[in-house]
Protein backbone atom coordinates (compact mmCIF):
# COMPACT_ATOMS: atom_id res chain seq x y z
CA UNK A 1 0.00 0.00 0.00
CA UNK A 2 1.22 3.74 1.22
CA UNK A 3 -0.17 6.82 -0.88
CA UNK A 4 2.28 9.78 -2.38
CA UNK A 5 1.81 12.72 -3.46
CA UNK A 6 3.32 15.33 -4.90
CA UNK A 7 3.16 19.22 -6.19
CA UNK A 8 4.78 21.47 -8.32
CA UNK A 9 3.67 25.35 -8.34
CA UNK A 10 3.70 27.03 -11.87
CA UNK A 11 2.19 29.65 -10.77
CA UNK A 12 3.90 31.63 -7.80
CA UNK A 13 1.06 33.27 -6.20
CA UNK A 14 0.10 29.95 -4.91
CA UNK A 15 3.41 29.61 -3.26
CA UNK A 16 2.39 30.66 0.30
CA UNK A 17 -0.60 28.02 -0.29
CA UNK A 18 1.78 25.41 -0.80
CA UNK A 19 1.68 23.79 2.24
CA UNK A 20 -2.10 24.05 3.06
CA UNK A 21 -2.34 22.53 -0.62
CA UNK A 22 0.52 19.75 0.29
CA UNK A 23 -1.49 18.76 3.59
CA UNK A 24 -4.88 18.42 2.32
CA UNK A 25 -3.47 15.74 -0.39
CA UNK A 26 -1.12 14.09 2.01
CA UNK A 27 -4.53 13.76 4.66
CA UNK A 28 -6.79 12.07 2.22
CA UNK A 29 -4.38 9.50 1.84
CA UNK A 30 -4.48 8.29 4.98
CA UNK A 31 -6.47 5.08 4.01
CA UNK A 32 -3.18 3.91 1.93
CA UNK A 33 -0.75 5.04 5.06
CA UNK A 34 -1.92 4.98 8.54
CA UNK A 35 1.28 4.52 10.51
CA UNK A 36 3.71 7.80 9.36
CA UNK A 37 3.86 10.33 7.19
CA UNK A 38 6.72 12.76 5.82
CA UNK A 39 7.22 15.15 3.39
CA UNK A 40 9.85 17.60 1.78
CA UNK A 41 9.07 21.17 1.28
CA UNK A 42 11.21 23.79 -1.00
CA UNK A 43 10.81 27.20 0.60
CA UNK A 44 12.99 30.02 0.80
CA UNK A 45 16.53 29.75 0.74
CA UNK A 46 19.58 31.80 0.35
CA UNK A 47 22.61 31.83 -2.16
CA UNK A 48 25.90 30.33 0.07
CA UNK A 49 23.87 29.12 3.09
CA UNK A 50 22.20 25.68 3.20
CA UNK A 51 19.47 24.30 5.58
CA UNK A 52 20.13 20.97 7.68
CA UNK A 53 16.84 19.34 8.59
CA UNK A 54 18.25 17.04 11.93
CA UNK A 55 15.58 14.92 13.21
CA UNK A 56 15.82 13.96 17.26
CA UNK A 57 15.09 15.05 20.65
CA UNK A 58 16.38 17.67 22.99
CA UNK A 59 16.99 19.72 19.93
CA UNK A 60 17.34 23.18 22.28
CA UNK A 61 20.80 23.72 23.04
CA UNK A 62 22.16 22.78 19.48
CA UNK A 63 22.41 26.18 17.66
CA UNK A 64 24.02 27.78 20.98
CA UNK A 65 26.50 24.37 20.73
CA UNK A 66 27.40 24.76 17.42
CA UNK A 67 28.08 28.74 17.67
CA UNK A 68 29.12 30.74 14.68
CA UNK A 69 26.93 31.76 11.75
CA UNK A 70 23.98 29.40 12.38
CA UNK A 71 20.74 30.02 12.87
CA UNK A 72 18.07 27.64 13.56
CA UNK A 73 14.23 26.98 14.21
CA UNK A 74 12.69 24.04 15.96
CA UNK A 75 9.40 22.19 14.37
CA UNK A 76 8.33 19.89 16.85
CA UNK A 77 10.95 16.63 16.55
CA UNK A 78 12.98 18.34 13.23
CA UNK A 79 15.24 21.28 13.81
CA UNK A 80 16.26 22.93 10.43
CA UNK A 81 19.74 24.72 10.68
CA UNK A 82 20.94 27.24 8.15
CA UNK A 83 24.34 27.70 8.07
CA UNK A 84 27.11 29.01 5.49
CA UNK A 85 28.17 26.11 2.99
CA UNK A 86 31.24 26.04 3.62
CA UNK A 87 30.24 24.95 7.21
CA UNK A 88 28.38 21.84 6.63
CA UNK A 89 31.54 19.00 6.59
CA UNK A 90 31.89 20.49 10.11
CA UNK A 91 27.90 20.26 11.45
CA UNK A 92 27.82 17.48 9.92
CA UNK A 93 30.92 16.02 11.82
CA UNK A 94 30.40 17.50 15.03
CA UNK A 95 26.43 15.92 15.11
CA UNK A 96 27.84 12.55 14.19
CA UNK A 97 30.40 13.22 17.08
CA UNK A 98 28.59 14.84 20.12
CA UNK A 99 24.73 13.91 19.09
CA UNK A 100 24.94 10.45 17.37
CA UNK A 101 21.32 10.42 18.18
CA UNK A 102 20.44 12.70 16.11
CA UNK A 103 19.67 12.32 11.95
CA UNK A 104 19.99 14.42 9.10
CA UNK A 105 16.72 13.77 7.22
CA UNK A 106 17.77 16.32 4.47
CA UNK A 107 19.92 19.51 3.55
CA UNK A 108 20.07 22.13 0.86
CA UNK A 109 19.35 25.44 -0.63
CA UNK A 110 15.48 25.41 -0.02
CA UNK A 111 14.80 21.68 0.92
CA UNK A 112 13.12 21.26 4.78
CA UNK A 113 12.18 17.81 5.11
CA UNK A 114 10.07 16.36 7.80
CA UNK A 115 8.45 12.91 8.87
CA UNK A 116 7.49 10.80 11.99
CA UNK A 117 5.32 7.66 13.24
CA UNK A 118 1.99 8.77 13.21
CA UNK A 119 -1.63 9.85 11.54
CA UNK A 120 -1.05 11.71 8.29
CA UNK A 121 -3.09 14.53 10.49
CA UNK A 122 -1.63 14.36 12.95
CA UNK A 123 2.04 14.43 12.03
CA UNK A 124 1.28 17.56 9.35
CA UNK A 125 0.21 19.73 12.25
CA UNK A 126 2.75 19.07 14.76
CA UNK A 127 4.84 20.30 12.08
CA UNK A 128 2.66 22.83 10.91
CA UNK A 129 2.70 21.94 7.37
CA UNK A 130 -0.37 23.82 6.19
CA UNK A 131 1.18 26.92 7.06
CA UNK A 132 4.64 26.54 5.18
CA UNK A 133 4.91 28.21 1.59
CA UNK A 134 7.08 26.61 -0.84
CA UNK A 135 8.00 25.84 -4.84
CA UNK A 136 7.38 22.33 -4.77
CA UNK A 137 7.86 19.17 -2.58
CA UNK A 138 6.57 15.54 -2.36
CA UNK A 139 5.03 13.56 0.00
CA UNK A 140 4.23 10.31 1.50
CA UNK A 141 1.69 8.07 4.20
CA UNK A 142 3.20 4.75 4.80
CA UNK A 143 1.51 1.51 5.54
CA UNK A 144 4.04 -0.52 6.68
CA UNK A 145 4.71 -4.01 5.59
CA UNK A 146 7.60 -5.77 5.55
CA UNK A 147 9.79 -3.92 8.26
CA UNK A 148 8.63 -2.10 11.38
CA UNK A 149 6.79 1.26 11.99
CA UNK A 150 9.83 3.98 12.48
CA UNK A 151 10.66 7.44 11.99
CA UNK A 152 13.73 6.38 10.51
CA UNK A 153 11.77 4.19 7.79
CA UNK A 154 9.33 6.62 6.60
CA UNK A 155 9.74 8.44 3.94
CA UNK A 156 10.81 10.83 1.72
CA UNK A 157 14.50 10.16 1.35
CA UNK A 158 17.48 12.72 0.90
CA UNK A 159 20.70 11.10 -0.25
CA UNK A 160 21.59 14.33 -2.16
CA UNK A 161 21.94 18.13 -1.63
CA UNK A 162 18.40 19.58 -2.53
CA UNK A 163 17.17 16.24 -3.38
CA UNK A 164 14.14 13.77 -2.33
CA UNK A 165 12.44 10.83 -3.04
CA UNK A 166 9.31 9.25 -2.34
CA UNK A 167 8.67 5.47 -3.23
CA UNK A 168 5.01 3.33 -3.46
CA UNK A 169 6.50 -0.28 -4.07
CA UNK A 170 9.22 -2.58 -3.60
CA UNK A 171 12.86 -3.12 -4.75
CA UNK A 172 14.11 -6.53 -4.95
CA UNK A 173 17.61 -5.51 -6.09
CA UNK A 174 18.50 -3.21 -3.33
CA UNK A 175 21.18 -4.91 -1.75
CA UNK A 176 23.01 -5.05 -4.62
CA UNK A 177 22.78 -1.75 -5.96
CA UNK A 178 23.98 -0.40 -2.38
CA UNK A 179 27.01 -2.58 -2.28
CA UNK A 180 27.63 -0.91 -6.00
CA UNK A 181 26.87 2.50 -4.61
CA UNK A 182 28.12 3.01 -1.41
CA UNK A 183 32.13 3.38 -2.64
CA UNK A 184 30.52 5.56 -5.25
CA UNK A 185 30.37 8.02 -1.68
CA UNK A 186 26.68 7.68 -1.68
CA UNK A 187 25.80 7.35 2.11
CA UNK A 188 23.07 5.33 3.65
CA UNK A 189 21.26 5.80 6.88
CA UNK A 190 18.43 2.84 7.01
CA UNK A 191 18.65 -0.42 5.78
CA UNK A 192 15.21 0.66 3.64
CA UNK A 193 15.28 -0.46 -0.06
CA UNK A 194 13.50 3.22 -1.23
CA UNK A 195 16.51 5.17 0.36
CA UNK A 196 18.61 3.00 -2.06
CA UNK A 197 16.29 4.42 -4.97
CA UNK A 198 17.28 8.15 -3.82
CA UNK A 199 20.97 6.93 -3.48
CA UNK A 200 20.86 5.59 -7.23
CA UNK A 201 19.36 8.89 -8.54
CA UNK A 202 21.66 10.75 -6.26
CA UNK A 203 24.81 8.92 -7.59
CA UNK A 204 23.26 9.29 -11.70
CA UNK A 205 23.06 13.39 -10.81
CA UNK A 206 26.75 13.64 -9.12
CA UNK A 207 28.00 11.26 -12.76
CA UNK A 208 26.26 14.80 -14.51
CA UNK A 209 23.48 13.08 -15.57
CA UNK A 210 20.02 14.98 -15.50
CA UNK A 211 16.76 14.40 -13.23
CA UNK A 212 15.31 12.42 -16.16
CA UNK A 213 18.15 11.22 -17.47
CA UNK A 214 18.64 9.81 -13.98
CA UNK A 215 15.45 8.30 -14.01
CA UNK A 216 15.99 7.12 -17.29
CA UNK A 217 18.57 4.99 -16.51
CA UNK A 218 16.96 3.64 -13.23
CA UNK A 219 14.63 1.77 -15.56
CA UNK A 220 18.14 -0.60 -16.18
CA UNK A 221 18.83 -0.68 -13.23
CA UNK A 222 16.36 -1.20 -10.63
CA UNK A 223 14.34 -4.11 -10.22
CA UNK A 224 11.21 -4.40 -8.88
CA UNK A 225 8.10 -2.58 -8.62
CA UNK A 226 7.48 0.99 -7.96
CA UNK A 227 6.11 4.37 -8.81
CA UNK A 228 8.72 7.49 -7.80
CA UNK A 229 8.11 11.36 -6.87
CA UNK A 230 11.38 12.96 -7.54
CA UNK A 231 12.07 16.77 -6.46
CA UNK A 232 15.46 18.21 -6.65
CA UNK A 233 15.74 22.32 -6.13
CA UNK A 234 14.25 23.39 -9.84
CA UNK A 235 12.89 19.77 -10.74
CA UNK A 236 9.80 17.53 -9.68
CA UNK A 237 9.44 14.59 -11.79
CA UNK A 238 7.56 10.96 -11.77
CA UNK A 239 8.32 7.30 -12.93
CA UNK A 240 6.39 3.94 -12.85
CA UNK A 241 7.97 0.35 -13.57
CA UNK A 242 6.93 -0.74 -16.64
CA UNK A 243 4.64 -3.48 -14.93
CA UNK A 244 2.95 0.00 -13.23
CA UNK A 245 1.01 -2.25 -10.19
CA UNK A 246 1.07 0.85 -8.00
CA UNK A 247 -1.08 3.66 -8.90
CA UNK A 248 -0.76 6.79 -10.11
CA UNK A 249 -2.61 9.88 -11.25
CA UNK A 250 -1.75 13.34 -12.24
CA UNK A 251 -3.27 16.24 -12.92
CA UNK A 252 -1.89 19.44 -14.57
CA UNK A 253 -3.23 23.14 -15.24
CA UNK A 254 -1.57 26.22 -15.95
CA UNK A 255 -0.67 26.57 -12.19
CA UNK A 256 0.64 23.44 -11.34
CA UNK A 257 1.39 19.72 -11.51
CA UNK A 258 -0.11 17.35 -9.63
CA UNK A 259 0.38 13.57 -8.78
CA UNK A 260 -1.39 11.05 -6.28
CA UNK A 261 -1.79 7.56 -6.08
CA UNK A 262 -5.22 8.52 -6.39
CA UNK A 263 -7.63 10.89 -7.71
CA UNK A 264 -9.14 11.44 -4.30
CA UNK A 265 -5.59 13.13 -3.19
CA UNK A 266 -6.39 15.81 -6.29
CA UNK A 267 -10.09 16.50 -6.02
CA UNK A 268 -9.36 19.64 -3.61
CA UNK A 269 -7.08 21.53 -5.31
CA UNK A 270 -7.96 24.36 -7.36
CA UNK A 271 -9.43 24.38 -10.90
CA UNK A 272 -8.92 20.69 -10.52
CA UNK A 273 -12.24 20.40 -12.80
CA UNK A 274 -10.49 21.83 -15.44
CA UNK A 275 -7.31 20.04 -15.07
CA UNK A 276 -6.10 17.93 -17.80
CA UNK A 277 -6.33 14.53 -15.58
CA UNK A 278 -4.25 11.56 -16.56
CA UNK A 279 -2.23 8.32 -15.84
CA UNK A 280 0.95 8.28 -16.06
CA UNK A 281 2.11 5.65 -18.60
CA UNK A 282 4.84 2.93 -17.63
CA UNK A 283 8.30 3.36 -18.04
CA UNK A 284 7.93 6.62 -19.25
CA UNK A 285 9.64 9.98 -17.58
CA UNK A 286 7.67 12.72 -16.52
CA UNK A 287 9.52 15.40 -15.66
CA UNK A 288 9.37 19.46 -15.23
CA UNK A 289 12.03 22.05 -14.45
CA UNK A 290 11.73 25.63 -12.91
CA UNK A 291 12.60 28.24 -14.98
CA UNK B 1 -35.34 11.21 -9.54
CA UNK B 2 -33.07 10.82 -6.92
CA UNK B 3 -30.16 13.19 -6.71
CA UNK B 4 -27.54 12.15 -4.13
CA UNK B 5 -24.56 14.56 -3.09
CA UNK B 6 -22.02 12.89 -1.86
CA UNK B 7 -20.34 15.91 0.01
CA UNK B 8 -23.79 15.26 2.45
CA UNK B 9 -24.54 11.52 2.06
CA UNK B 10 -21.52 8.73 2.40
CA UNK B 11 -20.77 6.26 0.03
CA UNK B 12 -21.94 3.54 2.03
CA UNK B 13 -25.41 5.52 2.36
CA UNK B 14 -25.82 5.49 -1.18
CA UNK B 15 -24.48 2.16 -1.96
CA UNK B 16 -27.27 0.97 0.44
CA UNK B 17 -30.09 2.96 -1.07
CA UNK B 18 -29.39 1.59 -4.21
CA UNK B 19 -29.14 -2.16 -2.79
CA UNK B 20 -32.71 -1.52 -1.36
CA UNK B 21 -34.15 -0.93 -4.47
CA UNK B 22 -37.07 -3.77 -5.68
CA UNK B 23 -36.72 -4.97 -8.89
CA UNK B 24 -40.02 -3.05 -9.97
CA UNK B 25 -38.79 0.09 -8.50
CA UNK B 26 -40.20 3.59 -10.15
CA UNK B 27 -36.50 5.46 -8.88
CA UNK B 28 -35.06 4.02 -11.95
CA UNK B 29 -32.90 7.30 -12.64
CA UNK B 30 -30.40 8.27 -10.48
CA UNK B 31 -27.64 11.55 -9.82
CA UNK B 32 -24.74 11.22 -7.73
CA UNK B 33 -22.84 14.60 -7.64
CA UNK B 34 -19.63 15.30 -5.98
CA UNK B 35 -18.07 12.21 -6.22
CA UNK B 36 -14.27 13.30 -6.07
CA UNK B 37 -12.87 10.28 -6.80
CA UNK B 38 -14.06 7.99 -4.16
CA UNK B 39 -14.22 4.29 -4.64
CA UNK B 40 -16.57 1.51 -4.87
CA UNK B 41 -19.56 3.78 -6.33
CA UNK B 42 -22.43 1.70 -7.39
CA UNK B 43 -21.13 -1.39 -7.02
CA UNK B 44 -23.05 -4.37 -6.68
CA UNK B 45 -26.32 -2.96 -8.45
CA UNK B 46 -28.97 -6.07 -9.13
CA UNK B 47 -31.92 -3.69 -10.63
CA UNK B 48 -32.41 -2.15 -13.67
CA UNK B 49 -32.16 1.83 -13.37
CA UNK B 50 -29.33 4.10 -14.59
CA UNK B 51 -26.92 6.10 -12.31
CA UNK B 52 -25.26 8.82 -13.68
CA UNK B 53 -22.23 10.22 -11.78
CA UNK B 54 -21.23 13.50 -12.74
CA UNK B 55 -17.03 13.68 -11.68
CA UNK B 56 -14.32 11.19 -11.43
CA UNK B 57 -15.00 7.73 -9.77
CA UNK B 58 -12.15 5.79 -7.94
CA UNK B 59 -11.42 2.21 -7.86
CA UNK B 60 -13.94 -0.72 -8.53
CA UNK B 61 -16.86 1.88 -9.71
CA UNK B 62 -19.91 0.04 -10.77
CA UNK B 63 -17.72 -3.56 -9.86
CA UNK B 64 -20.05 -6.85 -9.99
CA UNK B 65 -23.15 -5.02 -11.91
CA UNK B 66 -26.14 -6.60 -12.75
CA UNK B 67 -28.88 -5.09 -15.00
CA UNK B 68 -28.07 -1.51 -13.86
CA UNK B 69 -26.42 1.24 -16.46
CA UNK B 70 -24.25 3.43 -14.81
CA UNK B 71 -22.71 6.36 -16.71
CA UNK B 72 -19.47 8.16 -15.41
CA UNK B 73 -18.85 11.83 -16.42
CA UNK B 74 -15.68 11.40 -15.85
CA UNK B 75 -12.58 9.33 -15.44
CA UNK B 76 -12.63 6.19 -13.18
CA UNK B 77 -9.70 4.62 -11.21
CA UNK B 78 -8.78 1.15 -10.89
CA UNK B 79 -11.28 -1.77 -11.60
CA UNK B 80 -14.56 -0.20 -13.35
CA UNK B 81 -16.90 -2.65 -14.03
CA UNK B 82 -14.56 -5.70 -12.44
CA UNK B 83 -16.69 -8.95 -12.36
CA UNK B 84 -19.61 -7.18 -14.20
CA UNK B 85 -22.04 -9.54 -14.96
CA UNK B 86 -24.88 -7.63 -17.00
CA UNK B 87 -26.23 -4.28 -17.72
CA UNK B 88 -23.95 -1.60 -19.00
CA UNK B 89 -21.14 0.75 -17.73
CA UNK B 90 -20.07 4.31 -20.02
CA UNK B 91 -17.43 5.73 -18.80
CA UNK B 92 -17.26 9.19 -20.76
CA UNK B 93 -13.55 9.92 -19.75
CA UNK B 94 -10.46 7.67 -19.31
CA UNK B 95 -9.94 4.38 -17.11
CA UNK B 96 -7.25 3.36 -15.17
CA UNK B 97 -6.00 -0.45 -14.63
CA UNK B 98 -7.94 -3.31 -15.59
CA UNK B 99 -10.96 -2.04 -16.28
CA UNK B 100 -14.18 -4.70 -16.90
CA UNK B 101 -11.32 -7.36 -14.98
CA UNK B 102 -12.99 -10.99 -14.96
CA UNK B 103 -16.50 -9.28 -15.88
CA UNK B 104 -18.40 -12.07 -17.41
CA UNK B 105 -21.49 -9.84 -19.02
CA UNK B 106 -22.60 -6.90 -20.06
CA UNK B 107 -21.46 -3.76 -21.92
CA UNK B 108 -18.34 -1.38 -20.87
CA UNK B 109 -17.47 1.77 -23.01
CA UNK B 110 -14.59 3.67 -22.43
CA UNK B 111 -14.97 6.87 -24.30
CA UNK B 112 -11.31 8.04 -23.46
CA UNK B 113 -8.26 5.86 -23.01
CA UNK B 114 -8.00 2.58 -20.86
CA UNK B 115 -5.00 2.12 -19.46
CA UNK B 116 -3.07 -1.48 -18.47
CA UNK B 117 -4.21 -4.56 -17.97
CA UNK B 118 -7.71 -3.64 -19.64
CA UNK B 119 -9.94 -6.74 -19.62
CA UNK B 120 -7.63 -8.84 -17.68
CA UNK B 121 -9.11 -12.33 -17.29
CA UNK B 122 -12.90 -10.92 -19.12
CA UNK B 123 -14.63 -14.13 -19.17
CA UNK B 124 -17.79 -12.96 -21.48
CA UNK B 125 -18.16 -9.04 -21.19
CA UNK B 126 -17.93 -7.42 -24.15
CA UNK B 127 -15.85 -4.23 -23.55
CA UNK B 128 -15.81 -0.83 -26.39
CA UNK B 129 -13.03 1.34 -25.45
CA UNK B 130 -12.73 4.34 -28.31
CA UNK B 131 -8.73 5.60 -27.35
CA UNK B 132 -6.43 3.50 -26.67
CA UNK B 133 -5.08 0.27 -24.09
CA UNK B 134 -1.71 0.02 -22.24
CA UNK B 135 -0.17 -2.75 -21.75
CA UNK B 136 -0.63 -6.69 -20.88
CA UNK B 137 -4.36 -5.86 -21.87
CA UNK B 138 -6.80 -8.91 -22.47
CA UNK B 139 -4.39 -11.15 -20.75
CA UNK B 140 -5.62 -14.60 -19.76
CA UNK B 141 -8.69 -13.68 -21.76
CA UNK B 142 -11.19 -16.00 -21.53
CA UNK B 143 -14.39 -14.81 -23.66
CA UNK B 144 -15.94 -12.04 -24.76
CA UNK B 145 -15.13 -9.46 -26.79
CA UNK B 146 -12.91 -6.24 -26.77
CA UNK B 147 -13.03 -3.63 -29.32
CA UNK B 148 -10.39 -1.07 -29.36
CA UNK B 149 -10.43 2.29 -31.92
CA UNK B 150 -7.40 3.41 -30.74
CA UNK B 151 -4.01 1.63 -30.18
CA UNK B 152 -2.94 -1.58 -28.23
CA UNK B 153 0.30 -1.23 -25.49
CA UNK B 154 2.40 -4.08 -24.97
CA UNK B 155 1.73 -8.18 -24.65
CA UNK B 156 -2.20 -7.66 -25.69
CA UNK B 157 -3.52 -10.85 -25.20
CA UNK B 158 -1.22 -12.76 -23.15
CA UNK B 159 -2.21 -16.25 -22.75
CA UNK B 160 -5.43 -15.41 -23.98
CA UNK B 161 -8.33 -18.31 -24.35
CA UNK B 162 -11.44 -17.46 -26.60
CA UNK B 163 -12.02 -13.92 -26.19
CA UNK B 164 -12.04 -11.83 -29.34
CA UNK B 165 -10.00 -8.81 -30.01
CA UNK B 166 -10.47 -6.50 -32.48
CA UNK B 167 -7.99 -3.45 -33.22
CA UNK B 168 -8.40 -0.13 -35.11
CA UNK B 169 -4.57 0.75 -34.67
CA UNK B 170 -1.88 -0.65 -34.17
CA UNK B 171 -0.56 -2.64 -31.30
CA UNK B 172 2.99 -2.78 -29.78
CA UNK B 173 3.56 -6.21 -29.47
CA UNK B 174 1.36 -9.48 -29.23
CA UNK B 175 1.56 -11.70 -25.84
CA UNK B 176 2.44 -15.36 -25.51
CA UNK B 177 0.24 -17.53 -28.12
CA UNK B 178 -1.79 -14.49 -29.14
CA UNK B 179 -2.14 -14.00 -32.89
CA UNK B 180 -3.30 -11.94 -35.81
CA UNK B 181 -6.43 -13.90 -37.61
CA UNK B 182 -9.02 -13.31 -40.22
CA UNK B 183 -11.51 -11.05 -40.01
CA UNK B 184 -14.16 -13.25 -41.80
CA UNK B 185 -17.63 -11.97 -42.15
CA UNK B 186 -19.22 -13.24 -39.44
CA UNK B 187 -16.99 -11.04 -36.91
CA UNK B 188 -17.34 -7.72 -39.07
CA UNK B 189 -21.47 -8.69 -38.15
CA UNK B 190 -20.23 -9.24 -34.14
CA UNK B 191 -18.18 -6.15 -34.96
CA UNK B 192 -21.01 -4.24 -36.48
CA UNK B 193 -23.06 -4.85 -33.91
CA UNK B 194 -20.56 -3.83 -30.27
CA UNK B 195 -19.74 -0.35 -32.70
CA UNK B 196 -23.87 0.06 -32.56
CA UNK B 197 -23.96 -1.07 -29.52
CA UNK B 198 -21.40 1.34 -28.32
CA UNK B 199 -23.05 4.09 -30.10
CA UNK B 200 -20.70 4.16 -33.10
CA UNK B 201 -22.42 4.78 -36.21
CA UNK B 202 -21.09 3.98 -39.75
CA UNK B 203 -18.24 6.35 -39.86
CA UNK B 204 -16.41 3.61 -37.88
CA UNK B 205 -15.75 0.82 -40.32
CA UNK B 206 -15.24 -2.59 -39.49
CA UNK B 207 -13.08 -2.93 -42.32
CA UNK B 208 -10.46 -0.74 -40.58
CA UNK B 209 -10.30 -3.13 -37.94
CA UNK B 210 -7.82 -6.21 -37.17
CA UNK B 211 -8.45 -9.31 -34.88
CA UNK B 212 -6.79 -11.01 -32.47
CA UNK B 213 -6.99 -14.49 -30.89
CA UNK B 214 -5.27 -17.35 -29.43
CA UNK B 215 -3.05 -19.88 -31.30
CA UNK B 216 -4.25 -22.23 -28.73
CA UNK B 217 -0.95 -23.08 -28.45
CA UNK B 218 -0.73 -22.96 -24.84
CA UNK B 219 -3.66 -24.82 -23.72
CA UNK B 220 -2.10 -28.20 -22.91
CA UNK B 221 1.42 -28.18 -21.30
CA UNK B 222 3.57 -29.22 -24.08
CA UNK B 223 7.69 -28.98 -22.91
CA UNK B 224 8.58 -27.04 -25.53
CA UNK B 225 6.32 -24.35 -25.34
CA UNK B 226 8.01 -23.82 -21.59
CA UNK B 227 9.84 -20.87 -22.19
CA UNK B 228 6.78 -19.51 -23.13
CA UNK B 229 4.76 -19.63 -20.22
Amino acid sequence: MCGIVGLFLKNSTLEPRFGELLAEMLVVMTGRGPDSAGFAVYGSGENGRIKLTVRGDDLDSIVADLGGDISGFIRDTHLVLTLPERDEQRVRDWLAASRPDLAVTGAGERIELYKEVGLPADVAKRFGLAGMSGTHGIGHTRMATESAVTTAGAHPFSTGTDQCLVHNGSLSNHRSLRRMLEPKGIRFSTDNDSEVAAGYLSWKLQEGATLAEALEASLDDLDGFFTFVVGTESGFAVLRDPVSCKPAVMAETDDYVAFGSEYRALAGLPGIQNARVFEPEPARVYAWERN
Amino acid sequence: MPVVDLAETTKRDLNAQLHALPADTNATHWTVENSEGQHALAVGLDVPITVEINGHAGYYCAGMNKQATVVVDGNVGVGVAENMLSGKVHVKGDASQSAGATAHGGLLVIDGDASARCGISMKGVDIVVKGSIGAMSAFMAQSGNLVVLGDAGDALGDSIYEARLYVRGTVKSLGADCIEKELRDEHKADLRRLLDAAGLDETVSVADFRRYGSARGLYNFHVDNSSAY
